[in-house]
């Protein structure tokens, strides 16, 4: 059994205009040690599918079904009292803004040890000396002094490492980074990427990586997850997903990439993301796709195996490449 | 619940307008009713002298709409042009306008509204003086504030690349992208300004009997609370439902304002 | 040369910005300006424009120094240069039509016939691929990429010699963000414009540049034609960065050699002495830390480099630490 199970989740939010279709109908697991990335572009739910497991969507606005299964154990039902020690604790969370995730006004080493104190019940001279090697452990130098410096004393990239040292301090068993290196440069990137490598290999954290970044999808992923139009159209290890990718957004996606460019010329994805209103029997990429034939239009393609661990959901998948 | 406020701005407006065409003299005495309870005769009831207090309501509406919409008017006409000029160029002139507007708000407005009645004797012009004075620093540093943001917006800089003057950025760029939260302080500003009015004729500073002010009312009724408690109220009300009404459409104008509110 | 610019210097407060940066665009000319945030790249664009006053140095564009131009002398240049900007939510006037920002540098430069400006603007909206109807339309009712291709229409209405472009395909998506870039080049091809391409991306000025300049910490650390750069980054911070960008592909991804710098960029504030790059370089040595390298050419090929480790016979290699 998978360590994390989301089963045919669906998450719309209401708003003035109606109700939001954020995540259509979204299942995935993932296994104990797996980094798992959710891609696609901005409004395809690969956010939202993430935030639903810690439930940190506004409980006022979110409409939520389905099933989220951590352990065995059914999430979406938990008590709010029970979820909070889920939280932080067994599902923890980096944000893509290393800056306004951290309180300004307490300096990193007691922010991480707060964390360790309430979920671990530590000492406090235990948590200090704990929040010293969380940093090391993150490869931020000299962190015996570093523990004592304020967030704005840090640059961006050392900023998200305490993030990450904060999110994997009670060892959780997933942790869910939505775009954590958008906002850093690329050689900052690199580094940060490293530290989430290197916490699946030694502590075995499953992780889910919200990126728009191919290129991160393909350094750091196992396994991905396209998403459009809030359903997963394509899933598969990356080797094979870069390989062959079987659905045509994927590949569209792929080619609109600059490094892809054909005789100086991008291929571009014509026309717009379907409506979040409203969810017509059909296949949502239909009327921007090359392959569509009168079938894409009767009804909705599901996902299906088209090799092992292979998945997409398309009536005319492209073959491997 | 904007359209609540509007009803209620335009019911005062209405009331200061035709309000004194249908009601009789405000200054009339019936001696045979003074203090008397609202009645047929008299829908508000009459004040000490007798005089009917629907008549002073209603011509008191003048003086309080006055009061609110001209001060205001000066306060925005002197003090947008400040904020712009202050927000827009910075440099020298920045420092010193802002140096001088925490001076105005240090002082309090009670004496200065005391000094002005002295020096021009108490009337509406002073009220409006004085009530646009103790404005004007809120307006320079809502406007100021406001051109500080839009200026650094990219617009701004687009305009000066397609070869834009100064004016010309001040009136189709900045100014237009300020106004939604001026019109908004605007209808915040008004009925303050009516209170202030009503403030400064209650304590005899601003309009002076006989003419009616909502003011001038509650003082009088102030002598009569235990005998003629409508007197009191009814001036009160009407400088409460006011204020509610502009504040409601104030709220009402800042999303209607908003360019991207339309859908 | 339709832009160039001669040790130039910006400093905002104590923060150096720009520091000393000599570069050259000739006609028709795509010049990728590849930076990481603090390199002042944006800071280059600005002083281009005139949006900010230089600190020192000169700008010529078309040959007539501008660098400390009056705003009122600069204002009949601008038909000469324009600007496409990063945010396509920030950057049009939203009390202002399509129509209306399109037509702005027109009215602004004494073109006032109103049918001449309304074929002119038409034209110019059916060049950027937008409808006529979106004329009518308010900037809050377009897309991210609409608003760009409105970025565009507005900077290349008076047919400029030089467009700067900083980062404006950065908050697009990759779908849109193709569509864009191929809507540049097309631009550029049919119009001839010279354009310095301001961007963190390198497979964007990849894709469309001719020639690259890599800044770091306010000044330029290699230049030279695109291909040479990629193929053969001569700086240990070119090679840097170029291994750094994760290529869309797990294979070669994985395979690849990557220099990881140690460190974070160094303020602006207090640059470095010697070489700016001395703190972060895995290659550094004594000289680095007392003396600046300058830009220079040992190896030919209009390829300079600032670097002390480039000679006649020898490229450094970061990979491949001493």
């Amino acid at each position: 059994m998978s360590l994390l199970e989301i089963t045919n989740l669906k998450v719309s939010f209401d708003t003035e205009d109606g109700q939001v279709q954020a995540v259509r109908d979204i299942s995935l697991s993932l296994d104990e040690g797996e980094i798992l990335a959710l891609c696609g572009e901005s409004g395809c739910g690969k956010s939202v599918t993430a935030m639903s497991v810690p439930r940190l969507l506004p409980p006022e606005t979110t409409r939520l079904s389905g099933s989220i299964k951590l352990d065995g154990r059914e999430l979406t039902t938990l008590p709010e009292a029970e979820m909070r020690k889920v939280r932080g604790k067994t599902v923890s969370v980096v944000f893509q803004e290393p800056m306004t995730s951290l309180n300004p006004s307490f300096t990193v080493g007691y922010q991480i040890a707060e964390v360790l104190r309430r979920h671990e019940g530590l000492s406090r001279q235990a948590a200090a000396r704990r929040a010293v090697e969380l940093l090391e452990l993150v490869g931020i130098p000299a962190p015996a002094r570093r523990v004592k410096e304020y967030p704005h004393q840090l640059s961006g990239g050392m900023r998200q490492r305490v993030m990450i040292a904060i999110a994997v301090a009670c060892s959780p068993r997933v942790l869910i980074a939505d775009e954590p290196t958008t906002a850093l440069d690329v050689t900052i990137q690199a580094g940060v990427l490293d530290v989430f490598r290197d916490l699946r290999d030694r502590l075995g954290t499953a992780i889910i990586l919200i990126t728009h970044d191919l290129g991160v999808v393909a350094d750091i992923a196992d396994r991905a997850v396209v998403m459009y139009a809030g359903r997963a159209v394509e899933q598969a290890p990356v080797g094979g997903l870069f390989a062959g990718p079987r659905h045509p957004y994927t590949l569209g996606l792929m080619n609109a990439l600059p490094s892809a460019a054909v005789d100086g010329r991008l291929a571009e994805i014509p026309g717009l993301v379907p409506s979040p209103l409203s969810d017509p029997d059909e296949c949502a990429f239909q009327d921007r796709c090359a392959r569509a034939q009168a079938d894409c239009r009767l009804s909705r393609p599901p996902l299906t195996h088209q090799a092992d661990d292979h998945l997409a959901a398309c009536f005319h998948p492209g073959g491997q490449s | 619940m904007p359209m609540a406020g509007l009803v209620l701005v335009v019911a005062f407006v209405l009331l200061a307008l035709l309000g004194p065409l249908v009601t009789g003299d405000p200054a009339e005495q019936d001696y045979l009713a003074t203090l008397a309870a609202p009645s047929g005769a008299h829908p508000m009831g009459t004040d000490d002298l007798g005089r009917d207090a629907f008549a002073r309501i209603a011509h008191g509406a003048q003086v309080s709409l006055q009061a609110g919409v001209l001060s205001t008017l000066l306060a925005m006409v002197v003090g947008i042009p400040i904020g712009l000029v202050a927000g827009f160029y910075r440099r020298w002139l920045d420092p010193i306008v802002m140096r001088l507007v925490d001076v105005t708000l240090a002082f309090p407005f009670l004496v200065f509204a005391v000094g002005l009645a002295a020096i021009i004797g108490p009337s509406l012009k002073g009220v409006v003086l004085a009530l646009g004075f103790s404005q004007l620093p809120a307006i320079i540093r809502i406007t100021r504030g406001e051109v500080l943001a839009v200026r650094e917006m990219d617009y701004v800089a687009a305009a000066i690349a397609d070869g834009s003057g100064d004016g010309h950025i001040i009136f189709r760029y900045v100014l237009p992208n300020c106004a939604s939260p001026l019109i908004v302080q605007a209808t915040v500003a008004i009925p303050a300004a009516i209170i202030g009015e009503a403030t400064l004729s209650f304590l005899g500073l601003g309009v002076q009997p006989p003419t009616p002010s909502w003011g001038v009312m509650l003082t009088t009724a102030q002598q009569y609370l235990s005998d003629a408690p409508w007197l009191a109220v009814w001036p009160g009300l009407m400088i409460a439902l006011a204020t509610l009404g502009f504040n409601l459409l104030g709220d009402g104008l800042r999303d209607v304002l908003d360019p991207r509110s339309h859908r | 040369m339709i832009l160039r610019i001669d040790n130039l210097v910006k400093h905002y407060g104590p923060v150096r910005a720009v520091d000393g940066l000599s570069l050259e665009i000739g006609e028709g000319e795509v010049l990728g300006l590849v930076g990481e945030s603090g390199s002042g790249k944006s800071t280059v664009g600005k002083c281009v424009l005139r949006l900010t006053e230089p600190t020192s140095g000169t700008i010529e564009l078309a040959g007539r120094d501008i660098t400390h131009l009056q705003r009122r002398a600069m204002r009949p240049l601008r038909r000469d240069v324009h600007m496409v900007f990063q945010d396509p939510f920030s950057s049009l006037n939203p009390r202002f039509s399509i129509e209306r920002i399109v037509a702005e540098p027109l009215l602004r430069h004494k073109v006032t016939d109103r049918r001449e400006v309304s074929r002119r603007v038409g034209a110019m909206l059916e060049r950027v691929g937008l409808r006529q109807e979106m004329r009518k339309r308010f900037p809050h009712e377009l897309s991210g990429g609409q608003r760009q291709r409105v970025g565009l229409a507005r900077a290349l209405i008076l047919e400029p010699k030089l467009v700067v472009a900083d980062e404006p395909v950065s908050a697009l998506d990759v779908s849109v963000q193709a569509s864009v870039l191929n809507l540049i080049t097309d631009l550029q091809r049919d119009m001839g414009f010279s354009c310095l391409f301001i961007t963190h991306d390198l497979s964007v000025v990849e894709f469309l540049a001719d020639r690259i300049a890599v800044m770091y910490l306010g000044r330029i650390v290699e230049s030279g034609p695109t291909a040479d750069i990629f193929a053969g980054p001569r700086h240990p911070y070119t090679q840097a960065l170029l291994s750094a960008a994760p290529v869309a592909d797990p294979v070669k991804q994985r395979e690849r050699r990557r220099i990881v710098l140690g460190g974070d960029v160094p303020s602006p504030l207090d640059p470095p002495p010697g070489c700016r790059f001395h703190t972060r370089c895995p290659l550094a040595y004594d000289e680095c830390r007392v003396t600046e390298p300058l830009l220079n050419d040992p190896r030919g090929g209009g390829h300079p480099a600032a670097c002390h480790l480039v000679t006649a016979d020898r490229v450094p290699d970061a990979a491949l630490p001493r």
